[in-house]
């Protein structure tokens, strides 16, 4: 049943095709809750990337002594332990980082993205499969975190990565919390456009 | 009916335990003020002015902590001589019970020492609104998102979910509280709450389903499907953490899960309902579906913004 996708590809799958914000429209709550600059989304991506690929690793490593009955909790418990251990790892060495982000760190357990990813893929192919299918999926997060940053810091407050880009402040609107959900619908929006065009050019 | 009666008595009791603990004959009520570092204080008899307004003659200190005293900026006599206003340096902990001790304040120079506290029902309700609308866990936290906007195409489909979901967040947040209070804190296992929190809520949901599906079939074959849905949502392992992280008695514990599977199910019928009149409007195609779902719950979120700083009791 194995893949036969190269490595590559799984990484531009989790990344384009299958990206888990705009495209799965899954694991909502952080991309609502902290996208409000370039660097929470970085932070959070890095943590979910982690979880991602070593709970993929695990499951592709033990999927034959799994039962399949039991195999939910089995996958919860094993996303539960890399958390926990995410978790320490950023409070004892990046503990500001880890503030800002909140209690988002612990409900990584909670996303349903990786626990989907080990469903659906890490149970049946290989390990090595697994580790780029789970890298692809945390970079597409990342990256999905970081674009949602970047319209937000940069409309909101004018600057990227805390450096002052624009100079003036154009919609202040971007950074308060509840933006968020108009900020991901625009996007969507947007993408949606963009294919669209894509199809309509295609045809023509 | 008699243990109904019994136990209703007993709660009643326990619950008014710390309003009654009032103070001697000289003070006729005492409560935190309006802003968050004041205390007021009526006294029964006209009050000694030069007394009163010196705040060298006040202890005060937090009920659990008699050593640390808390430090008085100033103290307002009103023009009766019957009301005193206590300002303090930093905002006072509403939440614990504060002993005030005033001294000189008869001729004899005795003391007097009262406890202020808040009503501890009303304080409770607050949990519950402040759960269910001010700090709602979906328009103003952002949890449970995934589930949400899943969920909330019908209004038949969002109540299943909304009363599923409070369901089960009562029974395992009171679960992980027991857990958590008399497991994880005596023994220093804290770093396994994520572990033994979603654990916990797995083996809730498990059983619920067990027993709902011999006992109850009806009931299972309208809500079963939902149950599945409930271990996806970030808000039932968010409550369990906030219970730890506040160090929660059972009665808030209790209320506070109850506040937040009440505004889950609130926030999903308000846009269920959206979204049923939603399918009859012409909307352009590049927002048709999650965009304008996501655009709404933005609108809702501004309108619970409107909600912030509302406070009953």
């Amino acid at each position: 049943m194995a893949t036969d996708k190269t490595s590559f590809q799984l990484v531009v799958n989790g990344i384009l095709n299958e990206n888990p914000i705009f495209r799965l429209v899954l694991s909502m709550c952080p991309a609502v809750g902290i996208s409000t600059t370039v660097m929470n989304g970085f932070m959070l991506g890095i943590a979910v990337l982690f979880v991602q690929v070593f709970s993929s690793c695990t499951i592709a490593l033990f999927k034959n002594v799994i039962h399949p009955r039991i195999r939910i909790p089995t996958y919860t418990l094993t996303i539960a332990t890399w958390v926990t251990v995410i978790d320490m790892v950023l409070a004892a060495y990046l503990p500001e980082a880890y503030a800002k982000m909140g209690i988002f760190v612990k409900l990584i357990v909670a996303f349903a993205i990786i626990t989907m990813r080990l469903e659906m893929f890490a149970c049946k192919e290989s390990v090595n499969a697994s580790f780029w299918d789970g890298i692809g999926m945390g970079l597409g997060f990342m990256f999905g975190m970081m674009a949602l940053g970047f319209v937000r810091e940069l409309l909101g407050l004018g600057t990227i990565l805390g450096y002052d880009v624009l100079g003036f402040k154009p919609l202040l609107f971007f950074v308060l919390p509840f933006a968020g959900f108009f900020c991901v619908g625009l996007m969507m929006a947007f993408f949606n456009y963009i294919e669209i065009v894509y199809k309509r050019a295609k045809r023509a | 009916m008699h243990t109904i009666r019994r136990i209703l008595l007993f709660l009643a009791i326990v619950l008014a335990l710390p309003v009654s603990a009032q103070a001697k004959d000289l003070i006729a009520d005492q409560s935190f003020g309006k802003a968050n570092n004041e205390i007021v204080v009526t006294f029964a008899a006209v009050a000694d002015r030069a007394v009163v307004e010196n705040p060298a003659n006040y202890l005060v200190y937090e009920e659990h902590d008699p050593d640390i005293k808390l430090e008085l900026l100033s103290v307002v006599l009103s023009a009766d001589q019957k009301t005193a206003t206590l300002t303090f340096a930093e905002p006072l902990n509403v939440r614990v019970g504060h002993v005030v001790t005033i001294d000189r304040l008869v001729e004899s120079g005795a003391a007097a020492t009262f406890k202020v506290a808040q009503p501890y029902f009303g304080y409770l309700l607050s949990i519950l609104i402040s759960a269910l609308l001010i700090n709602n866990f979906v328009f103003t936290k952002y949890l449970g998102l995934c589930v949400f906007f899943g969920t909330s195409k019908r209004k038949d489909t969002a109540k299943g979910m909304g009363f599923t979901f409070t369901m089960v967040i009562v029974v395992s947040a009171i679960m992980s509280w027991f857990f958590y209070q008399f497991i994880l804190k005596p023994f220093g296992l804290n770093f396994l709450q994520i572990v033994i929190f979603i654990g916990l809520v797995s083996l809730t949901v498990q059983a619920v389903d067990t027993v709902l599906r011999k006992v109850n079939p009806a009931l299972f074959n309208a809500f079963g499907v939902y149950l599945v849905l409930v271990i996806a949502n970030c808000v039932i392992i968010a409550v369990p953490l906030i219970l730890a992280d506040n160090e929660y008695n059972f009665f808030e514990s209790f209320m506070l899960s109850l506040g937040a599977g009440g505004g889950f199910l609130l926030a999903l019928y308000l846009m269920s309902s959206v979204r049923e009149r939603m399918e009859l409007a012409n909307i352009p195609p590049t927002f048709k579906g999650v965009p304008i779902a996501f655009i709404v719950a933005g609108q809702f979120a501004l309108a619970f913004l409107g909600f912030s700083g509302l406070s009953l009791f």
